[in-house]
């Protein structure tokens, strides 16, 4: 049992850190899950909105700090439905702005997003300056909690995992038990027959977009607990996020939580057997072979062509 | 590509006019100006963009792009080095003048906007460059047009050219002194070497692992690499655990530095469990980090921002004035700053704005103003420097524990490749 003893707590720990990078994948990936594989929009300022989420806490944090240090511990919660608040109304702008021209030409939303994105990133740069800046995290999120001697769980890893588990919850929930899901549903189905039967096929698209970039805001927000706030910090999850909406098949949710989880194990292991560069390699060309096989990806919703 | 240029000779009736002006000043202090201020046709026999008041210099960054991040310290320091010459009355009684070009974190885009400055503006030196694939953009270009670049960062080494001066620290004099303290000080058997996977960390732990294997005589138990950009390092910190090395060596950059830090500590582990250094944070990165998130380790580096000597107090407070209370100082902000002061030096060693004479008259050349002590340009182009060990602060700051003598710079290490 000496062996277990010894290698029992990494077995544990390397357990739990698959997980917590499923739910990272998941979480950035839930809200691009809406946008591009219920609207068809390719977003490429995606991870911008994610960046608007992390400044938002960062803003937050210096805020309560100046003014109200005795709120702290709280801070990250409020943080997190302001950095919501902003994307969406952010997104609900561009959609309005933007996007709604552009829906019968997804090579054009394509550019035109990525120009989005690029003006994004400098205007950050303009606003909160080119040095990445870092929020001051409540003392509960920091540091690990340790159930037995040697396993240390991070309690950063266990609150994404649990925002993650409620968002994902509140967006099946909205998508598949609402009045309102059902009416995007439906357009994404038929727009013109959803227009027939009298859904405002217009405010339902902004609505979706909208919400699709606030739940990239709150990824935003959550991240800032295990990487970087900067004016490009958005662009280093958009790979990863688009890779794994589209190997779990667009227009499914269910397709990109097994996606996130697929992608999650493989890679985890991976790192731990071999090496990072070496498990990015390898997992990659696992999903270009899968989507070479099944272009569809993991999950497709059948559609009558 | 016309609007681009502006016309070299104003118009016949302006011209006039500015001589007239231009005159003025000249004939009432020719007496005393002239012993400062050679003629333009003794100090510029090349054509560069030198005139009797002034000489335009090229500043070649990324102002915005990824590499925005890193460079605009640089840019700060060099320009303020310029504002502090000016103030002294420039250099060979001229006052310098920028044109600052962007990079935009475009290797081709640097190559490009190199050749701009050489070729078109004519400047007899450029302050630029961060990043080793930029610095390898511009390089044929300088030695094509024969310019002459002032490269701030420290680098992996392993290059020499005519037409450069590297006022960081290559690879070995970063490594060696850093790792012959942590293994003197913390009795280290074991390493674990770490970077982000492209050149400058694959060479310096390459040095590394030959110093550690090879000098000290104690064991690598660990050498990997992460995708730039990497931002999950949960295996990583699993198989330090698992291997439970006497030092963690780490070379990681950009935001997978701060995701890195992060991780670490809410993985439990921190300074009191596990010996860390590092040679890729400064103050800069400490900024997005969080200073408590990495608080007790070390760094390897030339230049702290807490280094005590009256160079370096005056050098932070003029940085602080131009550029606000919050702004830190990072190694590389300081060797950016030596750029323009060791160019000063060496062109009026030369008498000569010529890059050729210039070139010629930089070895041998001193500077004992620098904020980082003295530092000496070395027939090889690289400066003769110190290396500090830091231990990172809770503020952002790092208190100097160790410092080394002055370390002679050997690009090319034998039995280091």
């Amino acid at each position: 049992m000496s062996w277990f003893s010894e290698y029992g707590p990494i077995l544990a720990m390397q357990g739990f850190n698959a997980l917590s990078l499923f739910c990272v994948l998941l979480l950035m990936a839930l809200g691009l899950a809406i946008i591009f594989g219920q609207m068809g929009v390719i977003n490429m300022a995606h991870g911008e909105f994610l960046t608007i989420g992390a400044y938002t806490t960062y803003l937050f944090s210096t805020l309560t700090q100046t003014y109200a240090p005795a709120l702290m511990p709280g801070y990250f919660l409020v943080a997190i439905v302001g950095a919501f608040i902003f994307a969406f109304g952010f997104g609900y702008l561009l959609e309005w702005a933007l996007i709604r021209h552009l829906y019968r030409r997804p090579l054009d939303t394509l550019l035109a997003t990525w120009g989005v994105s690029l003006g994004m990133q400098q205007l950050f740069r303009s606003t909160f300056g080119a040095r990445e800046v870092s929020a001051t995290l409540p003392d509960w999120l920091m540091g690990s909690w340790q159930p037995v001697e040697g396993v240390d769980i991070p309690l950063n890893g266990m609150f994404v995992m649990a925002l993650t588990a409620l968002l994902t919850l509140t967006l099946f929930l909205l998508l598949f038990r609402s009045g309102w899901g059902l009416e995007v549903r439906s357009t994404v189905q038929n727009r013109m027959m959803a227009g027939a039967v009298g859904i405002n096929t217009k405010r339902v698209d902004r609505m979706t977009f909208a919400l699709g970039c606030g739940i990239a805001g709150v990824a935003g927000a959550a991240f800032t607990t295990i990487g970087s706030t900067g004016p490009t910090s958005g662009s280093l999850y958009i790979v990863d996020t688009f890779l794994t909406v589209v190997f779990g098949g667009a227009a499914s949710l269910f397709g990109t939580i097994a996606s996130a989880f697929a992608i999650a194990q493989t890679q985890a292991n991976l790192e731990f057997f071999l090496n990072g560069s070496m498990a990015k390699v390898l997992t990659l060309s696992a999903v270009v072979i899968f989507l070479m096989v099944r272009p569809q990806g993991l999950f497709a919703i059948k559609v009558r062509r | 590509m016309s609007d681009r240029r502006k016309p070299a000779i104003p118009s016949p009736t302006r011209r006039r006019m500015l001589q007239g002006i231009a005159a003025l000043p000249v004939l009432s202090l020719s007496g005393l100006s002239y012993a400062n201020t050679p003629p333009t046709s003794k100090v510029n026999t090349t054509g560069l963009a030198v005139t009797d008041k002034e000489v335009i210099v090229g500043q070649l960054h990324s102002a915005t792009g990824t590499m925005a991040i890193s460079e605009t310290g640089s840019i700060q320091a060099e320009q303020l080095a310029i504002e502090q010459i000016n103030a002294m009355g420039g250099i060979l009684g001229r006052k310098i003048k920028i044109i600052q070009e962007d990079g935009a974190s475009d290797w081709p885009t640097f190559a490009e906007k190199a050749k701009k400055l050489l070729v078109n503006d004519k400047v007899p030196a450029v302050f630029g460059c961060w990043t080793s694939a930029s610095r390898k953009a511009v390089l044929p270009v300088f030695e094509k047009e024969n310019g002459l670049l002032y490269y701030p960062t420290f680098y992996e080494g392993l290059e020499q050219s005519k037409n450069v001066i590297y006022t960081g620290q290559e690879a070995t004099q970063q490594i060696i002194a850093g790792l012959d303290w942590i293994a003197q000080e913390k009795k280290a058997e074991t390493f674990y070497l770490i970077g982000s996977d492209y050149i400058w960390p694959r060479t310096s732990n390459k040095i590394a692992r030959k110093h550690i294997e090879n000098v000290l005589k104690k064991k690598v138990v660990g050498e990997e690499y992460y995708p730039l950009g990497h931002t999950q390092f949960g295996s990583l910190i699993n198989k330090i655990k698992l291997r439970k090395p006497d030092v963690v060596y780490a070379i990681v950059v950009g935001g997978s530095n701060v995701a890195f830090y992060k991780q670490l500590k809410a993985a439990g582990i921190t300074a009191e469990k596990q010996t860390l250094l590092t040679i890729s944070v400064t103050e800069d990165e400490l900024l997005g980090i969080g200073g408590e998130n990495a608080e007790g380790f070390y760094a390897a580096m030339k230049y702290f921002q807490s280094l005590d000597n009256p160079n370096n107090k005056k050098f932070v407070e003029a940085f602080k004035k131009k550029y606000g209370p919050k702004s830190v100082i990072g190694d590389v902000t300081q060797a950016a700053y030596l750029g323009p002061w060791l160019w000063k030096a060496a062109v009026e060693k030369a008498g000569s704005f010529d890059v050729d004479k210039v070139v010629a008259a930089s070895p041998g050349i001193e500077l004992k103003t620098a904020p980082e002590g003295y530092v000496k340009v070395h027939e090889n182009h690289h400066l003769w420097s110190k290396t500090r060990i830091g231990q990172i602060q809770k503020d952002g700051q790092f208190k100097v524990l160790y410092e080394s003598g002055l370390i002679e710079p050997d690009p090319f290490p034998k039995g280091y490749q």
